[in-house]
């Protein structure tokens, strides 16, 4: 039988009420959305937080919508929000790639989109995505509001940039013209963490690549972000033998270990198939050809 | 601490310990133990009931996060003795052999026909996707759910 240790428990009538909490309480607190990933990280003795704030409440950070050039996506927003959500959907189908095999559906109705990157597992499906798509995180504290670019949020596995008395509210994304994204992940069945998986982001400007996101997880990608595939294609033709070439860099890049999910050199081989196609896919879709 | 919450439409109160997961608190504390408690990890799905209208699995909620929230377990499917149609479709339909799982793919399923009366079977099978069955292969619970479907007045699933 798993139980976690010993806690308290509160509950937050807001934001503002939820950073006064976690102020008051220290660095032993911790904040409590859906539950997915701490509760079972609390079983294990993983996580061992003197306190539970939770933010169930809050559900004005549930929205997911369209705000002048930006998609914005709340905090509190539960995964199978995002997998519905035709807003999201219409500029960054990657969202619906990716929630489509992440967890399962019950488990989708109670895992939030914050919950879920703050966790910050180097398996974590979003985390990939919202490095292919150049997210920003929105961060609240008693002394106002920080904005932190995707590569700057994750500070390492299970580690992000949100400080003690912090709390993300909130993940931007810029409405770009002529983007095409799409989502590729193999898992040995539904519910697990990613074997590998890539996202890949992309914007054309006629046949040339203008800008490009290459995200993976669960193969120790710096940041979850192949920088050295968004090089090879930034600025040059959206081609077969340029794909091959990023899917070649995002493959070397990475750093998989071997586990029970498979060997080092199958994740990496996946690595390499999964950009590929994830480019490919990306690309239909920047043309319109696929939905 | 005490929470108090409805189950099965009645107002409940306990004094618990915060990290009381709602699984062990509806099976020990109410002793409603239709909701099985199986792989204790997010996995099986056995334990699965409703929490304000949606299917949750309540291994991995912990009970003071359930106070003012409306929980619906399999109990509440049997209404004055007539069977709910997905209890009588798993009945027909011989969509359980050991049992374990069958409650948790029955309060998921009614919620689905409750959303989609009218279910294709790869959408059923999306919709179990979360849940572990042993000994049917899936099979006999995709006609039990299509059975339901096809079944929705109380004569239709009494006869």
């Amino acid at each position: 039988m798993q139980v976690p240790a010993p806690v308290e428990y509160e509950r937050a009538t807001s934001v503002d009420d939820a950073i006064a909490k976690l102020e008051r309480y220290g660095p032993e607190a911790r904040l409590i959305a859906g539950g997915h990933s701490l509760i079972p990280m609390m079983k294990l003795r993983l996580a061992r937080p003197e306190v539970l704030i939770d933010i169930n409440d809050l559900t004005d950070l549930a929205y997911i919508k369209r705000e002048g050039d930006e998609l914005r996506i709340g905090a509190m927003a539960r995964h199978r929000d995002l997998l519905e959500s035709h807003v999201a959907f219409e500029y960054y189908p990657i969202f619906r790639d990716a929630e489509e095999v992440i967890a399962d559906p019950v488990v989708r109705n109670r895992g939030t989109i914050g919950g879920s990157i703050c966790q910050a597992d180097p398996s974590e499906d979003l985390s990939a995505a919202f490095a292919a798509v150049k997210a920003d995180m929105v961060i609240q504290s008693s002394s106002g509001e920080r904005i932190v670019p995707n590569p700057e949020f994750h500070r390492g596995p299970y580690t992000t940039a949100v400080g003690d008395g912090e709390m993300l509210t909130e993940v931007r994304v810029a409405i770009r013209p002529g983007c095409g994204s799409a989502y590729e992940k193999v898992e040995r069945r539904v519910g697990d963490w990613a074997v590998t998986a890539v996202g890949a982001c992309i914007q054309l400007d006629g046949d040339t690549i203008t800008e490009v996101g290459i995200g993976l997880a669960a193969v120790s990608a710096q940041h979850f972000r192949s920088a050295g595939a968004e090089d090879i294609l930034r600025g040059g033709p959206a081609t077969e033998e340029q794909f091959a070439a990023a899917a070649a860099a995002a493959a070397e890049g990475c750093n998989p270990s071997s586990d029970q999910r498979g060997p080092a050199d199958y994740k990496r081989h996946l690595a390499r198939v999964l950009t590929l196609r994830a480019l490919r896919r990306a690309t239909a879709r920047a043309r319109g050809q696929e939905a | 601490m005490q929470v108090t919450m409805t189950v099965n439409g009645k107002e409940v109160t306990r004094d618990v310990e915060p990290r009381l997961l709602l699984v062990h608190f509806i099976r020990d504390e109410l002793g409603l133990t239709g909701t099985h408690w199986g792989c204790d990890t997010s996995n099986c799905g056995a334990c699965v009931l409703w929490m304000d209208g949606e299917p949750v699995k309540s291994c991995t909620v912990l009970t003071p996060m359930a106070a003012g929230r409306e929980i619906r377990t399999v109990e509440d499917l049997e209404q004055d003795g007539v069977l709910d149609p997905i209890q009588q479709g798993f009945v027909s339909q011989h969509g359980l052999q050991c049992g374990f799982c069958t409650p948790g793919m029955m309060m998921t399923c009614r919620h689905l026909l409750d959303h989609n009366p009218d279910p294709s079977e790869h959408e059923i099978r999306v919709a179990i996707s979360g849940q572990i069955c042993r000994c049917t292969g899936y099979e006999n619970i995709v006609r039990s759910v299509r059975w339901a479907a096809e079944h929705t007045t109380s004569e239709e699933v009494s006869a």
